[in-house]
């Protein structure tokens, strides 16, 4: 069976990957950096100010979105990613949201036993 | 008997086996850290009530940390990026970044853990620092693995390169992208835990 | 396309793996990496599993028939602390409830469906030589191993194996004795298995695909391994995650699923308390329910080869069964709280789950109709792997329609948790998967080993089991809607309302007992076959799949010539072709 094997030439491996390219690739790679940096000390800073819950978590994961999106696009290559990943990770995030989602929903919708506080229990009773 | 694709992209998908390989393990990575998410925002929106982050733990030296492990998430980039350009000797200088980094965030997470231990605040203490302990901790294990393979990738593992730069170099692409990973799921936690 | 080599031998082989050199014994039997090897592997670890799980339940029947009466012959076997006299306590019938369910479940189907019949069947299926990553194909039968280990081991722990039921729901879970931290440590080695078992399938389906193998080009079974292995994928972590946050309740004093003021034996509890024990069922049931769709998937595809190739006959409707299973795949995700219907939910999220929920009965009718009008007209063969097969059709139906009661909220709420839903399950997975299982195992074992197996034990194997399955489960039906709750350890003999339907309980088990006994044709043929068998060549069943082009058995890299599909998977009876088949692989 003629097995399918990868050409070792050293360059020009990945489409589109020659030497310049990678270059280009250095740079964004370093803005990327001076952002997610920047994007943390504005993150602390913010929370510095004590805003309410509501705020302050939409505020967080809008900046924290924003950072993941930078990691995620260039470090991890998704801004050139092939369709099919980019679709597996579609899939992913779609279910990661329904996993985050529906049990909240759920126990908000629900009708809970508010917790009630316990007496002493009567001692030596064995529960069948 | 070869496998094809290992490192020669197939025509139709234009991938190879391990590029599809680890993006699947990492789906499957997001959610298990979803799965943990989930069950901090039930327990938290459940509470009657739950201290501001900064209130427990320490903001600074978490901050401190996340600039590290951001900065191992570019070392290990530059790392791939040197292959790329097959500069070998460039590579090793930043993979070896990368992992001191890595090492750098375990230490600074070791003195956090043993001061809110030395203080009685273990995981049973609170629910808060269960969610803390239990996502850190898992976390910190996913700093570790990915040390130990770019630590390979590092030492032993780089023999490939003499006879198969391709492979090799797609090798530490596959396992930068996992360093990534949890270097992204770091910046989600970060605030989660910290500043809320 | 063509390509030139790019190993370099002259150098030594870094990452490749050896194939110059003749395999040690070790190397070659044990820890190999031939996906062949690993599918047998799997398969008869998954049939033994099968066999031990069943055997907790046929000790379990006992009690269930004749409640608090010792068990003869090998009542004492068991010792005082599980059986004092003979007589079961209520402790060792938890210990075997929940054992009987986690094994069948996850040691048992789990293993021989996906890890036995994906490994196997699949690369020879799809043209390859071997899986995408064959090294982590072997790792993750080695965590499959070591799981299992854990699971057997924690019978011999203080306090035996975990007694929580399969599902493990926290308080209880949270309180039990040890051998429930065992439980989820072995799962924590059984999801990792499957996880990489997940991506290796994915990845090998996707890239190893033979030239002109398009993917609608690719045989049912394909496709139902294909979804499978993304609801492994995406359903088991959450588990897993779950897994870890009960061991750290357990170990750590956390209370993830503790609510605060829990009473245990009169006493109150000092663990932090706030905790939230539903979450545990929505953590375990966002997997769990995937897991039913992947006992389940397997399955179809097994019946549906079996049924194309005795009918002589394209199957019916490829196509819509295609679109279906994906459309069942992603629904899979959406419905898992139609099993916590009791839990307090309100009525906008019980009108939510209740809606997917009957949603995703329709392509798994759509599927199932097709296979049925797939036997139309075709020129039917009735040999044992078709026997199970068709019998698969008519059991699947009888176990799903039992479903739909249950995903309904309001019939769930008098049926939740009885023998209904025991009897429901049990259809769907026993007379229907295992069916199908079966098939396969009768269908695959001449292309493992290059025999036939004995039809006449095959179909006697066949009857006996079919008969004594509905023997078992039909009465609990009726036992289920008389009330009569699960997991009682007397079977409900407490209960007024139980008396008119406690004789059932008779019924089932001696049901239980004689299909143990006709198990023994089949084990007895399963290993007599491999030395005494019909000896047979590539294509003993005439079937038009690529993995009949291989060898009976098939060599190290399965195809002597790389195969190329020219058409699609089901080619029977094509007019003007000189035979009733047309194989995918062969050239025009």
């Amino acid at each position: 069976m003629s097995s399918d094997h990868g050409a070792t030439s050293d360059h020009a491996d990945h489409a589109g990957h020659d030497p310049a390219d990678i270059d280009r690739h250095v740079k964004v790679y370093i803005t990327v950096f001076v952002a997610l940096m920047i994007l943390t000390v504005v993150t602390v800073a913010i929370s510095r100010f004590h805003l309410s819950v509501p705020i302050a978590v939409t505020v967080a994961l809008f900046v924290a979105i924003v950072k993941g999106s930078l990691v995620a696009g260039y470090f991890m290559h998704l801004v050139s990613e092939k369709k099919l990943i980019l679709a597996v990770l579609a899939l992913t995030v779609a279910f990661f949201f329904v996993l985050l989602a529906l049990p909240v929903l759920t126990h908000s919708d629900g009708f809970w036993i508010p917790e009630v506080v316990v007496e002493q229990p009567h001692t030596g009773a064995e529960h069948k | 008997m070869d496998i094809p694709y290992t490192f020669q992209e197939r025509r139709d998908t234009g991938l190879t086996n391990g590029k599809i390989g680890i993006w699947l393990f990492l789906a499957s990575e997001v959610m298990l850290f979803g799965a943990l998410f989930a069950s901090y925002i039930l327990i938290r929106t459940g509470s009657p009530s739950w201290p501001r982050g900064d209130t427990v733990l320490d903001v600074y030296l978490a901050t401190f940390n996340t600039i590290v492990l951001i900065t191992s998430s570019v070392t290990m980039v530059m790392a791939w990026a040197s292959l790329m350009r097959r500069k070998f000797g460039t590579f090793r200088l930043y993979m070896g970044a990368t992992i001191l980094l890595g090492a750098v965030f375990l230490v600074v997470k070791y003195f956090e853990y043993s001061h809110h231990f030395a203080i009685g605040e273990g995981p049973s203490h609170s629910n808060f620092l269960a969610v803390y302990y239990t996502l850190t901790g898992l976390h910190m294990l996913h700093v570790f693995g990915g040390m130990v393979v770019n630590a390979y990738f590092w030492g032993p593992g780089s023999k490939l390169y003499q006879t198969n730069p391709v492979w090799f170099t797609n090798r530490v692409e596959h396992s930068g992208l996992f360093w990534h990973f949890v270097d992204l799921v770091w910046i989600f936690l970060f605030p989660t835990l910290y500043l809320l | 396309m063509s390509h030139p080599t790019g190993v370099d031998h002259s150098k030594p082989h870094a990452a490749h793996e050896v194939h110059h050199e003749e395999l040690g014994f070790w190397r070659k039997y044990v820890f190999s990496t031939d996906h062949k090897v690993i599918g047998i592997q799997y398969a008869v670890t998954g049939m033994l599993f099968l066999l031990f799980g069943f055997t907790l339940m046929m000790i379990m029947r006992w009690q269930l028939a004749y409640p608090g009466v010792p068990l003869p012959l090998i009542g004492g076997l068991f010792g005082d602390a599980r059986m004092p006299g003979g007589t079961m306590l209520p402790e060792f019938y938890n210990e075997l409830g929940a054992m009987h369910g986690t094994i069948m479940v996850f040691l048992g189907v789990v293993p021989l469906a996906v890890g036995g019949f994906g490994n196997f069947v699949l690369p020879l299926q799809i043209g390859a030589p071997d899986m995408a990553f064959p090294k982590i194909n072997m790792a993750s039968y080695w965590c499959l191993v070591l799981g299992g280990l854990t699971m057997l081991g924690s019978f011999f722990v203080p306090g035996g194996a975990a007694q929580s039921g399969w599902t493990s729901y926290a308080p209880l879970s949270v309180i039990a004795g040890t051998g429930q931290t065992w439980w989820l440590v072995g799962m924590i080695f059984l999801i990792t298995s499957s996880l990489l078992g997940a991506l290796n399938f994915l990845t090998t389906t996707i890239q190893l695909r033979a030239k002109g193998l398009t993917f609608m080009r690719f045989p049912f079974f394909v496709w139902s391994q294909f979804v499978t292995s993304f609801l492994l994928l995406l359903a088991f972590p959450p588990l897993e995650a779950a897994g870890v946050m009960q061991l750290m309740d357990r170990v750590a004093g956390t209370s993830f699923f503790m609510p605060s003021g829990l009473v245990v034996s009169g006493q109150v509890l000092t663990n932090a308390g706030g905790g939230n024990a539903v979450l545990w069922q929505h953590l375990f049931w966002f997997l769990a329910h995937p897991e039913v769709y992947v006992l389940i998937l397997p399955a179809f595809g097994i019946v549906a080869e079996i049924i194309a190739n005795n009918t002589r006959k394209p199957l019916w409707g490829y196509r819509a069964m295609v679109y279906s299973l994906v459309f069942l795949g992603f629904m899979s995700f959406i419905v898992w709280a139609h099993h916590m219907f009791m839990t307090g939910m309100g009525t906008a999220m019980a009108a939510f789950f209740q809606t997917t929920t009957m949603i995703i009965s329709i392509p798994s009718v759509v599927i199932l109709t097709s296979l049925l009008l797939s036997l139309w007209g075709g020129s039917i063969r009735f040999n044992t792997p078709m026997l199970f097969a068709t019998a698969f059709l008519p059991m699947f139906g009888i176990g799903g329609l039992t479903g739909l009661p249950l995903g309904l909220n309001i019939s769930d709420i008098p049926l939740h948790d009885t023998y209904y839903v025991i009897a429901h399950f049990h259809y769907v997975v026993a007379p229907g998967t295992i069916f199908g299982l079966m098939a396969g195992i009768y269908y695959w074992y001449p292309k493992a080993t290059g025999r036939r197996m004995n039809e006449t034990l095959g179909k006697i194997h066949f009857a006996g089991t079919l008969v004594c399955m509905n023997v078992v489960f039909m009465p609990m039906f009726i036992v289920g809607l008389a009330g009569v709750s699960r997991r009682l350890f007397d079977a409900g003999s407490g209960y007024d309302f139980a008396q008119g339907t406690m004789h059932w309980n008779v019924v089932s088990s001696w049901g239980a007992w004689i299909m143990g006994l006709f198990q023994i044709p089949f084990i007895f043929n399963f290993f007599y076959s491999i030395w005494n068998g019909e000896k047979v060549g590539a294509n003993p069943w005439e079937a038009t799949t690529i993995e009949w082009a291989a060898p009976s058995p098939p060599p190290h890299g399965n195809f002597a010539t790389e195969p190329q599909a020219y058409r699609g998977p089901y080619e029977y009876s094509v007019p003007g072709a000189a035979k009733d088949f047309t194989p995918q692989h062969e050239a025009s």
